[in-house]
């Protein structure tokens, strides 16, 4: 029997306002709540809302059998409770049918895992425990910001108890072997590594609504049919997408609800041979069937499925730089609204605007990005970053001349 | 004494520092008892009018094309104009025909149009891919504009090549005497590689005009070795900086570092890497200070990627365009103002900072450089001497004083009355001149 594990990503990066030079040292207000809040509401009416109830439905119906799981990241979660409380209550709901695991991830979907240990364990301590606290249960299974994974970081979650994590089936590190198996950590052997059929994933994130695809339209019973047959051979077939993919990059009128209505009895049918399972379930259902070596940094985005849609140019490895050396000073002043900056500013679309890479996944940078240029962009940050350094200084000055 | 003047931009919508030029010349003009119709591409309806009639070139009607019957005067004063044929709207000769009946009855000199037959053309305004279209379109219009105002002015005078066309144009229509204003030479914008088609405008331009005025020395040194124009024909006039009637209050400051500032348009010219250089040289020496970039231009992208190749980039600022009060602003923020420009016939920037008592780093390849005592002077290439400076102005204050107090004394004497009589006087001679030939 395979195992289907339905795995959606929920994100929402806090969007920056115009912010320039004549700004600085006088207002630190650094968001546009207006954009955010907008878009917040937008995609909860969109997508959020109505998938969530679909899910819930479908789970109620299927007794149990229908699961998936889901990382919704901090930023996410603090622009529900500021902008849409009634999304942070629907995914309760489907917290509360058991059928549905939450990941831990790094809470600002950020790149501290390309930083530091140190950066990377906080990031991911604060989002466990708003997980706990927002769903009652303790994550198990963990998934890194865009899949972005190696041998190292591997080992790092491994270090922080995890058993089981999620990467890209990227071409380029599995070779012939097949992404539809479970997998282990090089270093750290207990870390079980589920990883993404991309082509299958795409299929329904990417591929659903276009029409010059020779598969359109895509029908529940076609899909599952390939699911199914000896072209998808292996034990576990891993279909991650962002959940923006439910009536957000695939529209309400392209069908994508219809399709995710059918496609849970079409999966349990019996002659199929499939079952849900969710992300840890599915990883010790499975035996490890080889050691995945990944020593390069890997991700699910763009072709090259690397990291350098964030950090691939001077402008991102300048502003990543000088965030990170921030650290000790946020840390060292222990203030709730530095540590709220501190936390939205690593959000890594920040990073992605910055992106110059326009090649043959421009249509997709652009898509996300709300800046002209990624020179815009990259000034517009550092902008609120400078300011944010200034403040900073100050703040901790303030605290020593107290102190002494 | 009136003049008809031919600009590409004007207050408040401005590029540069031609249009900040243009409006402090015709209000010492005015002063001078000169009364000034200028002509600019594209009037947005919100100029300062007072001290000149803008005329909205893109709201004069052009007339294009060959008729088989009247008007040939103007047809054959107007076909010197090179226009691609493939630009020019048909127009038919009965439609011709009518409104140049209309035209000689009425005297009317500026017509207001119900007719769909006008062509009417909008110019950019702006430097674009069909500029040397728009320059030509313009020459035509000018025309048309000189042609409507006969009588009306004794003197053209065009600003930059872009005008120069629609000088000739207009000189050839009245017999008016024509002066061109040299602002910056193709040599000044593009270094040895001159575009020929620019700088056979240029040529073309002085050397129909009856004075050229430079604005320095160093650029009536290039218009005469360079352009082969008489030396006696080219008069140098510096420009000048206005000041503002009330004194703004200052912006309350936001960061308490020093601010070093480059305002300009961020090209070549202007040598803006040289400031960046220098920026990076002096943060590894002073902790407190900032950097502001403030401008657009073709090499802004190529700044933002160095300065953040250099790791300077939560010190060193950018702004993007300003203009009007953000200017002023930026000015008024500032500790220290550096125009490193590689080659500038004149320079106007260093003059309004040194006006806000910001002290101001030149380089010596510029044309302002001449007129100035109280600025530090270094060669744009010499980045450790533009560190250095930099460095003593924000490290001594003694020092910035001295500068800002004797700069702010300096600049107060250069005043556009003062360059706008030299310029009457430039009007004058050519007046006499061409008075004497018509004789």
């Amino acid at each position: 029997m395979k195992t289907v594990c339905l795995y959606f990503q929920v994100h929402q990066p806090w969007r920056l306002k115009k912010y320039r030079f004549f700004n600085m040292g006088k207002d630190h207000n650094y968001l546009d709540d207006l954009q955010n809040r907008a878009i917040m509401q937008k995609v909860a009416r969109q997508c959020y809302l109505p998938m969530n109830a679909l899910l819930l439905k479908l789970i109620k119906e299927n007794k149990g059998k229908f699961r998936c799981s889901f990382s919704i990241t901090g930023s996410a979660i603090e622009q529900m409770k500021a902008f849409a409380p009634e999304v942070l209550d629907s995914f309760k709901e489907l917290a509360a049918t058991g059928c549905v695991e939450f990941l831990a991830e790094t809470y600002s979907h950020s790149l501290a895992s390309l930083a530091s240990k140190e950066d990377f364990e906080e990031q991911v301590k604060l989002h466990i425990n708003l997980i706990k606290k927002e769903f009652g249960v303790k994550p198990t299974a963990f998934r890194n910001t865009e899949l972005i994974y190696s041998d190292e970081i591997g080992a790092m979650v491994a270090g922080m108890g995890f058993r089981t994590m999620l990467a890209e089936g990227a071409k380029h590190v599995l070779g012939w072997k097949s992404p539809n198996y479970v997998y282990a950590n090089a270093i750290d052997q207990k870390l079980r590594l589920l990883l993404r059929n991309y082509k299958l994933s795409d299929d329904i994130a990417f591929r659903f609504s276009n029409r010059s695809w020779d598969q359109w339209p895509l029908t529940a019973d076609k899909y599952v049919q390939w699911l199914a047959s000896e072209e998808t051979p292996g034990e576990v077939i891993n279909l991650f997408m962002d959940y923006e993919t439910f009536g957000e990059h695939q529209t309400a009128d392209t069908g994508i609800f219809e399709f995710m209505r059918a496609l849970p009895k079409a999966i349990l049918a019996k002659k199929n041979g499939l079952e849900f399972a969710t992300v840890t379930e599915a990883a010790k259902k499975h035996q490890p069937v080889a050691v995945l070596h990944c020593p390069h940094v890997m991700s699910w985005a763009d072709e090259e499925r690397d990291v350098t849609a964030w950090l691939g140019n001077e402008l991102q490895n300048e502003a990543f730089s000088k965030l990170y050396a921030q650290k000790e000073k946020v840390k060292a002043l222990k203030s709730a609204d530095f540590d709220y900056v501190w936390s939205f500013m690593q959000n890594s679309d920040h990073f992605y605007y910055m992106a110059t890479k326009w090649l043959s996944d421009g249509d997709v940078h652009s898509y996300f990005n709300p800046y002209d240029s990624a020179y815009d962009a990259f000034i517009n940050y550092m902008n609120v970053l400078s300011d944010f350094i200034i403040e900073l200084d100050k703040a901790l000055a303030a605290k020593k001349s107290k102190k002494a | 004494m009136k003049v008809l003047m031919f600009g590409w931009e004007f207050p408040p919508h401005i590029a540069g520092g031609l249009g900040t030029a243009c409006y402090g010349m015709t209000r010492g003009l005015a002063r001078n008892g000169v009364d000034v119709t200028f002509v600019v591409p594209h009037a947005y309806g919100d100029e300062d009018q007072r001290f000149t009639h803008v005329l909205n070139a893109s709201e004069v009607e052009a007339l294009y094309g060959t008729t088989g019957s009247g008007a040939d005067d103007i047809l054959e004063k107007m076909s010197f104009i090179h226009i691609d044929s493939n630009m020019v709207p048909y127009i038919s000769p009965e439609e011709y025909q009518t409104y140049h009946e209309k035209y000689v009855k009425s005297g009317q000199q500026v017509w207001s149009t119900t007719d769909a037959w006008k062509q009417r053309y909008t110019f950019s305004g702006k430097y674009g891919a069909n500029l040397m279209e728009e320059v030509a379109r313009y020459a035509v219009v000018a025309a048309q504009v000189a042609r409507d105002l006969e009588g009306q002015f004794d003197v053209i005078h065009a600003h930059d090549w872009l005008t120069y066309y629609a000088g000739i144009a207009a000189k050839r229509i009245s017999g008016k005497p024509l002066v061109v204003h040299m602002h910056a030479t193709e040599y000044d914008r593009s270094g040895e590689h001159v575009n020929t088609q620019v700088y056979a405008i240029e040529r073309a331009g002085m050397a129909a005009a009856d004075r050229v005025i430079a604005v320095s020395n160093l650029t009536r040194n290039i218009v005469i070795n360079r352009y082969g124009i008489p030396a006696e024909k080219v008069v140098t006039v510096h420009n000048a900086v206005r000041f503002a009637e009330h004194d703004t209050v200052a912006p309350e400051r936001g960061v308490s570092d020093k601010i070093v500032t480059f305002l300009g348009r961020i090209t070549y010219q202007k040598g803006p890497d040289y400031f960046v250089e220098a920026a990076a040289k002096v943060l590894k020496r002073v902790p407190n200070v900032r950097f502001v970039m403030a401008g657009s231009g073709d090499m802004m992208n190529h700044i933002v990627r160095r300065v953040a190749r250099l790791g300077i980039a939560d010190r060193f600022h950018f702004t993007g365009f300003l203009r009007g009060e953000d200017v002023h602003k930026m000015f008024q923020l500032s500790d220290v103002y550096v125009m490193p420009s590689v080659s500038e016939p004149f320079g106007i920037s260093p003059l309004e900072a040194m006006r806000s008592n910001v002290p101001v780093i030149i380089s010596k390849q510029s044309g302002v450089a001449e007129v100035l005592d109280y600025a530090v002077k270094v060669d744009y290439w010499d980045v450790d001497a533009l560190a250095d400076a930099i460095y003593g102005l924000i490290e001594y204050p003694a020092l910035a004083k001295m500068f800002a107090s004797k700069g702010l004394e300096e600049v107060t004497n250069l005043k556009w009355n003062d360059a706008a009589a030299k310029i009457k006087k430039v009007y004058e001679s050519a007046i006499e001149e061409n008075t004497n030939q018509s004789k």
